[in-house]
């Protein structure tokens, strides 16, 4: 790897660490990220003279809060002094190198970090924007591109989510032990939310998409190294990684979705789905279910299946259940359904969903699902009206493209025997 | 004489790793090995799953188990086993009956995420 990639590398894996720590000590996250802009820039120039640090995040911290620190001694000669608690802790500098040694800040560091990004005031795609240019580094350009927007958008976008968490009241003090669940709950679901953002993707887009994905990916991986043992946190890990790890095969080559049954299994990603698999068999150990430990043992057994006739779906309908129990949504009663048709029959599965109706009547999923069970008991008329609305409410061309795919079948199909033979 | 070769790294950097630079270094390294397979001096290779998907039993009595991997420095590396298990559950077992034989210490368990045999004749 060149110098230059390594730098690259080093300074992105440091900058949760580097940017929550330099956060604590200015308390204005603008003077925070100015601060490890500066200490970037230092080390850019440095480190390939000298060598790498054996502490990039603790050179980073020392370095920023220096040159900050001098920075604003520089404009106190000039200006009218400012207040001395707009700066915390300006003259014990020399600490920083124990404070950072002992390391007991670390977690709630980033984790405060990822918190401010999930503040209530924020819509979901601010969070999102916000937690991507702060704490994972991404351009705005980047960030733009991912979510199909212009550069320009994106930045207005980004400065306007900046200037609400300024204006809200940053909690600095350590958090106690329900604070701090509560702020890794809040961060565990914008993660989810990241993942979803590159997940829900179609497939011209899900190339451009999949860096949010890997991003969700990272971040997991580093909130659950801060928080070892959370069951939920692995669990959010494994299903991140088992859901990923199917990225190769989610597309044909003309972008279209391939369900899961239609699969290449050969395309899954392994290595991903071993990490996964170890994970959520971890979390399992600690027998405090949680949504996301359900949800990634559930794709766990679609991973751990070789062919799609191997999937164990009475465990899946089990854990659909268990998953309803905690979190009634219908959403969660209609992915079970697809549990159920398979075990107990399409006709039971229908009239599982009958009731949801009503609440998913703008679903896109909803009406794919009820269509492909109308089809299976072979009411094509019927099936033939819920694909039509489906196709009306579908969110990607993908999504449109494939239960178009299922009209054309039911059309074929329909057709008298003879013409469908002179063809 | 055989010599066990344990890799060190940051695995923050090493996760921060884009897969074609991931790759890339992998590649690198499978030419050294390539040449040492070729000589019969190769033995099994392996890589580790991340920290986060590790888990330590300290061999206390009884035995506890922690979640994250082995973190004092005051006790060194000794050796390790390669053991074929369905679930962290069976390896912890298989910890527990080695740790009853050894009191003492800990045993780090990591799945192994990628392992080749080697080519060292035994």
């Amino acid at each position: 790897m060149t110098d230059a990639a390594w730098i690259d590398a080093a300074l992105t894996s440091a900058r949760p660490q580097a940017v929550g720590a330099l956060l604590r000590y200015f308390r204005n996250l603008d003077t925070a990220e100015e601060a490890f802009q500066n200490a970037s820039l230092r080390a850019l120039k440095s480190w390939p003279q000298n060598g790498p640090p054996r502490d990039p995040a603790g050179w980073l911290i020392m370095v920023g809060r220096n040159v900050a620190i001098d920075d604003i001694r520089r404009s106190r000669k000039q200006e009218p002094l400012p207040e001395d608690e707009a700066i915390s802790d300006l003259d014990d500098a020399e600490d920083a190198l124990a404070e950072r040694l002992d390391g007991s800040h670390y977690r709630d560091d980033i984790l405060r970090l990822l918190f401010i990004c999930c503040h209530p005031d924020l819509p979901a795609t601010q969070q999102i924007a916000l937690a991507l240019r702060i704490v994972s580094g991404l351009t705005v350009k980047q960030i733009a591109r991912a979510f199909l927007v212009s550069e320009a958008a994106m930045e207005q976008r980004i400065t306007r989510a900046k200037a609400r968490v300024a204006d809200a009241d940053v909690p600095f003090e350590t958090p106690g032990a329900v604070e701090r669940t509560e702020r890794l709950a809040a961060v565990a679901a914008m993660i989810y939310l990241i993942f979803n953002e590159g997940y829900s993707a179609s497939g011209d887009t899900a190339e451009i998409r999949a860096p949010l994905c890997e991003e969700a990916i990272r971040l997991a991986r580093l909130l659950l190294r801060l928080f070892q043992s959370e069951p939920e946190i692995m669990g959010l890990t494994a299903l991140l990684l088992l859901q990923h790890a199917r990225a190769a095969a989610r597309f044909d080559a003309e972008g279209a979705l391939v369900l899961l049954d239609d699969q290449d299994r050969a395309l899954w990603n392994q290595k991903m789905i071993a990490e996964g698999l170890a994970l959520i068999d971890k979390a399992m150990r600690h027998r405090r279910s949680g949504p996301y430990q359900i949800q990634a043992a559930i794709a766990a057994l679609h991973a751990r299946a070789a062919k799609p006739e191997d999937t164990d779906w009475t465990q899946i309908d089990l854990l659909y259940g268990a998953l309803e129990v905690m979190q009634p949504s219908p959403v969660v009663t209609l992915n079970r359904a697809v549990a159920v048709s398979k075990v107990r029959g399409p006709q039971t599965a229908l009239e599982m969903i009958e009731p949801l109706a009503s609440r998913l009547s703008n679903y896109f999923h909803f009406f794919g699902v009820r269509g492909a069970f109308l089809m299976q008991l072979g009411r094509n008329d019927e099936a033939r009206v819920a694909f039509d609305r489906a196709i009306a409410l579908a969110n990607t061309s993908a999504e449109a493209a494939h239960i178009r795919m299922h009209l054309d079948r039911l059309i074929r199909d329909s057709q008298p025997l003879g013409v469908k033979a002179g063809k | 004489m055989l010599y066990a070769i344990l890799c060190y790294h940051d695995e923050d950097t090493v996760g921060s790793w884009t897969s074609e630079q991931d790759a890339a270094v992998m590649k690198k390294l499978a030419v050294v090995q390539e040449k040492l397979k070729k000589q019969g001096r190769l033995g099994p290779v392996a890589r580790l799953l991340p920290t986060t998907a590790a888990t330590t039993l300290r061999k206390d009595d009884p035995p506890v188990v922690l979640d994250g991997p082995y973190a004092e420095t005051k006790e060194q590396l000794l050796g390790f086993y390669l053991v074929d298990c369905k679930n962290l559950d069976e390896a912890l077992d298989v910890a527990r009956d080695l740790g009853a034989a050894n009191p003492g210490g800990a045993y780090e368990i990591r799945p192994v995420g990628l392992f080749q045999p080697g080519s060292r004749a035994t």
